[in-house]
């Protein structure tokens, strides 16, 4: 069960591949389809690794990407 | 698990003018990262954003002022530290940020950059150092690294480069820090802490630039230069600034060199002046509507 997951807007990534060098659980990469401006967004290779820690969202100079954690995990973990 | 049970939301986009990104600057440039630390550290804070206004001058880092939502001003060249003088003098309840970059604030407004510090402004400085004039095609500045090539250094550099640090501190300001734009996190927590204290917070960025300094000095992409930041980085708080210039290949030394306490310019005024000084009364509602009537 993954902690959290990444909003990428693909039509603002420029490609400077920040986010898959500095992801600390190396669960990004760039894709091979483009984007209307002719860069490649990266997309997720392991979703279920992701911690939501919004590293790769403080890196990305053009504000495309940003991690995010499931608030319900916490509840449910105490529940269990 | 969908997404659809809570709201996906990023919280720098808040501060940003939606309606200006996609951003100008080029693939990879550091700029883009150092804003979003800047715009998490003005989050973090009990900081009213009414009150919160952001100068900056021309260059590639001046474009912030215009894609932060925030009361903001872009001047003319060099002259982000005088505006910025003049609006904290005018109105000392708000809280002034200057943005700009290193061709900016210490080639054009080299000057205005050591009085400042001199005097102790209460004003937040942040330069975000590409080593060259980026926007205006790649000519050299006071920051490049001797030896390094560019527009107008065609055999290399002659000239040593200018230490920001040093110089800053030399002329009196009360917080000095250098991080690149490879250190995220620590430029926040610093962002955050140059926020709340009083004179003048000078805070160097060092960030790529792909397009000129990378390109010209066959240095790589702006990835590259990142993953040099992480190998060459040594963190040393409070470190003597003389000893923190950066040589092209050598250490970059990074940390909150200085952090004192000195009398801000306005205290200062105010405690000379003492009884001669006074703030403009406040005025009552008769007299503000006296001042607006309806024939004019």
């Amino acid at each position: 069960m993954p902690k959290g997951s990444v909003a990428i807007t693909t039509e603002r990534c420029k490609g400077c591949g920040f986010c898959v060098e500095f992801c600390p659980t190396h669960g990004l990469e760039l894709s091979s389809a483009f984007n209307a401006k002719g860069y490649h967004p990266p997309h997720m290779i392991s979703a279920e690794k992701c911690s939501g820690c919004n590293l790769c969202g403080m890196y990305c100079p053009d504000f495309a990407i940003f991690g995010y954690k499931y608030p319900a995990n916490k509840a449910k973990g105490e529940a269990a | 698990m969908s997404t659809t049970d809570f709201v996906v939301h990023n919280p720098v986009e808040d501060l940003l003018r939606q309606d200006r990104v996609p951003t100008i600057w080029c693939p990879g440039c550091g700029i883009g990262t150092t804003v979003n630390s800047f715009a998490h550290a003005l989050l973090g804070q009990d900081i009213d954003l009414s009150k919160t206004a952001i100068v900056s001058g021309i260059g590639c880092s001046g474009r912030v002022s215009g894609y932060m939502n925030l009361d903001s001003f872009h001047t003319t060249h060099g002259r982000a530290i005088p505006f910025a003088t003049g609006l904290k003098l005018a109105n000392p309840e708000l809280t002034v940020i200057v943005y700009s970059g290193d061709g900016d604030l210490t080639s054009i407004g080299g000057n205005h950059l050591i009085h400042a510090a001199r005097r102790n402004i209460d004003l937040m400085v942040v330069c975000v150092n590409n080593m060259i004039y980026a926007m205006t095609g790649g000519q050299a500045a006071a920051t490049t690294p001797g030896s390094s090539m560019s527009t107008t250094t065609p055999y290399g550099a002659f000239e040593p480069e200018l230490n920001m640090p040093q110089l800053v501190d030399a002329a009196g300001a009360c917080f000095v820090a250098r991080w690149t734009s490879f250190h995220v996190m620590q430029l926040e927590r610093t962002m955050a802490k140059a926020l709340k204290k009083k004179g003048l917070r000078f805070i160097e960025i060092l960030s790529p630039c792909p397009t000129y300094f990378q390109r010209k000095n066959n240095l790589g992409d702006a990835l590259t230069a990142m993953v040099d930041y992480k190998k060459r980085s040594k963190i040393k708080h409070g470190c003597h600034t003389w000893e923190t210039a950066l040589e092209p290949g050598g250490d970059i030394i990074v940390g909150e060199f200085v952090d004192r306490e000195r009398e801000d310019y306005l205290t200062r005024m105010r405690r000379q002046l003492g009884s001669h000084y006074s703030e403009f009364p406040e005025q009552t509602e008769e007299e503000i509507s006296e001042g607006a009537c309806s024939e004019c």
